[in-house]
């Protein structure tokens, strides 16, 4: 049992670190330009797919890996001019546009790849399982919760440690206020866009051989992301962190127990959070 | 250096700065004064591309500025310290000066450091964790940092105690001396009467007086009629006061 329940757990934070790398992109966008983006589970879709196509076409995961969220992150950066028209407008307005985004972008991966779900393989050193004494546990999730830790480091790194970052910080507090330093807000904007989209692009390429590719993970996935967005507080990098890995370990350790329960959990879990801290655990305003 | 002519700023229906004229030289120090709600911090903020209901010819040495966005303003040396500040809570002092640091400008951190000393020693701490007076200091070498030509400070030494003013006085004054243009909107008549060398009083959106620091001395009654201070001899003589104090 206790070796289960930590493999749950291990799982938990493995599923976590996908959640974290989904979500922060849309809580640095919100916090830092208001803007709410439904379309942002669509970056997670087309990474998940274009990682797919990329593994069709050359035979290595690993190209796929680097490849799909550059491809993501680029697309995204070059179009966030386009996007940048929505920011003014209301929150109403803004779900409108990107939720009739979020339906393009869902059925142009139905046009082009059908509706018949996709199966991506780990690549060939990461299959099977490694064992500690009497833990055994699948070497690919090992390695997804290693991605994770070293991304989060070094997102965090890039966030505190480079004007990048501190630009990135001062801009949730107030862009006027950055203008008048002369720095082209507008620029540091369009690169967050696309920094945040490659990360859920790269949250679909580490998902894929995990739970396989659809067209309809982008709806889930913005669901996990608005969840772990509200858990951990918008616009905090360590709160979509925190939110991540705790949704996640709670969702695989309910699936234990209480199988049916596991996807309303992290609803319970969001709602017993909002009740206790309504800024989320690391949220600021 | 910084010419302004006919300019005009709306905030929705209201026609908040009404045809403004102002000439600013390099080195020279002006002073805006006006009551509340005259127009003045608008003023400012037209000038740098934060009113977007704005009209009139901006130039910054007989280049058109006005109509640019303003980080590109900035960027052609046209500074302003607005007047919450603007500083980053959850950045350092060090962090909120890097972030405004070019390379290649010849404004370093450590020069800033070497004008405020008291910012070296609270270089690790955050925004929101120094004093006002420590703020106003971040702010103004922070905007020192983007090599302006023409600083624009709204309302500088709100908040500050005396002698932090003083310490403002011989900051701005050195600025100057360095060839920056400076334009001060201020409450406080004793701190721009040591500072500014020109003076134009603004009311209702319009600039109702222009002159220099023995003009503005004589001026009573425009002193009177749109500063409503009590006693303009009074206050005049305080600003000898300090001149006698600081040229010592």
């Amino acid at each position: 049992m206790a070796s289960m329940l930590l493999s749950q757990v291990a799982n938990g934070v493995g599923i976590g670190i996908i959640y974290f790398m989904i979500a922060v992109g849309m809580s640095i966008t919100f916090g830092m330009m208001r803007f709410l983006n439904i379309a942002h589970g669509g970056f997670y879709l087309l990474g998940a797919y274009v990682g797919f196509e990329l593994v069709q076409q050359t035979g290595s995961f690993w190209f796929a890996l680097v490849g799909a969220p550059i491809c993501i992150g680029l697309v995204a950066w070059l179009s966030e001019p386009a996007f940048s028209v929505l920011y003014r407008l209301s929150h109403n307005m803004q779900i409108l546009a990107t939720l009739g985004l979020a339906l393009v972008i869902q059925e142009t991966v139905v046009l082009v790849w059908d509706t018949v779900g996709k199966h991506v393989a780990a690549p060939g050193g990461l299959v099977g399982a490694v064992a500690f004494g009497d833990f055994v546990y699948p070497r690919y999730r090992l390695f997804v919760i290693c991605v994770g830790v070293v991304l989060a480091a070094g997102l965090w790194l890039l966030l505190e440690r480079t004007n990048y970052g501190a630009v990135l910080r001062a801009g949730t507090q107030s862009t006027d206020d950055i203008e008048l330093l002369g720095i082209d807000i507008r620029r540091v904007f369009a690169a967050t866009f696309g920094l945040g989209a490659g990360l859920a692009g790269l949250a679909g390429v580490l998902a894929a051989p995990i739970r396989g590719v659809e067209p309809f993970m982008g709806p889930e996935a913005l669901a996990i992301a608005f969840v772990v967005v509200v858990v951990g507080g918008l616009g905090s990098f360590f709160g979509a962190l925190a939110g991540g890995l705790l949704i996640g370990i709670i969702q695989s350790t309910t699936s234990v127990f209480w199988p049916a329960a596991s996807g309303v959990a992290m609803y319970v879990g969001m709602a017993a959070i909002m009740l206790i801290r309504p800024r989320g655990l690391l949220g600021r305003a | 250096m910084l010419s302004v002519r006919d300019l005009h700023s709306y905030y929705g229906k209201s026609h908040i700065v009404q045809g403004v004229d102002l000439d600013i030289g390099a080195g020279e120090i002006v002073s805006l004064l006006g009551r509340n709600g005259a127009g003045k911090t608008t003023t400012l903020k037209s000038l740098v591309g934060l009113v977007s209901g704005s009209e009139g010819r901006v130039e910054l040495d007989g280049r058109r500025i006005d109509g640019n966005r303003t980080c590109a303003i900035a960027r052609q040396g046209v500074v302003l310290v607005p007047e919450h500040r603007g500083i980053f809570a959850e950045l350092t002092v060090e962090e909120n000066l890097a972030i405004a640091e070019r390379r290649g400008s010849g404004r370093t951190r450590s020069a800033v450091y070497d004008l405020f000393p008291r910012l070296a020693e609270r270089r690790c701490n955050r925004g929101d964790a120094i004093s006002g007076g420590e703020q106003q200091m971040l702010a103004i070498g922070r905007a020192v940092l983007c090599s302006p030509k023409v600083l624009l400070l709204d309302e500088p030494t709100e908040g500050l105690a005396p002698v932090i003013v003083d310490e403002l006085i011989r900051i701005v004054r050195g600025l100057a001396q360095e060839g920056i243009a400076v334009l001060v909107v201020e409450q406080n008549i004793r701190f721009c009467e040591a500072v500014a060398s020109r003076h134009y009083i603004l009311s209702q959106g319009k600039i109702v007086f222009e002159g220099t620091s023995d003009e503005f001395g004589r001026a009573s009654d425009a002193r009177e009629t749109y500063l409503a201070l009590g006693s303009p001899g009074k206050s005049a003589g305080d600003a000898q006061t300090i001149r006698q104090g600081i040229n010592q």
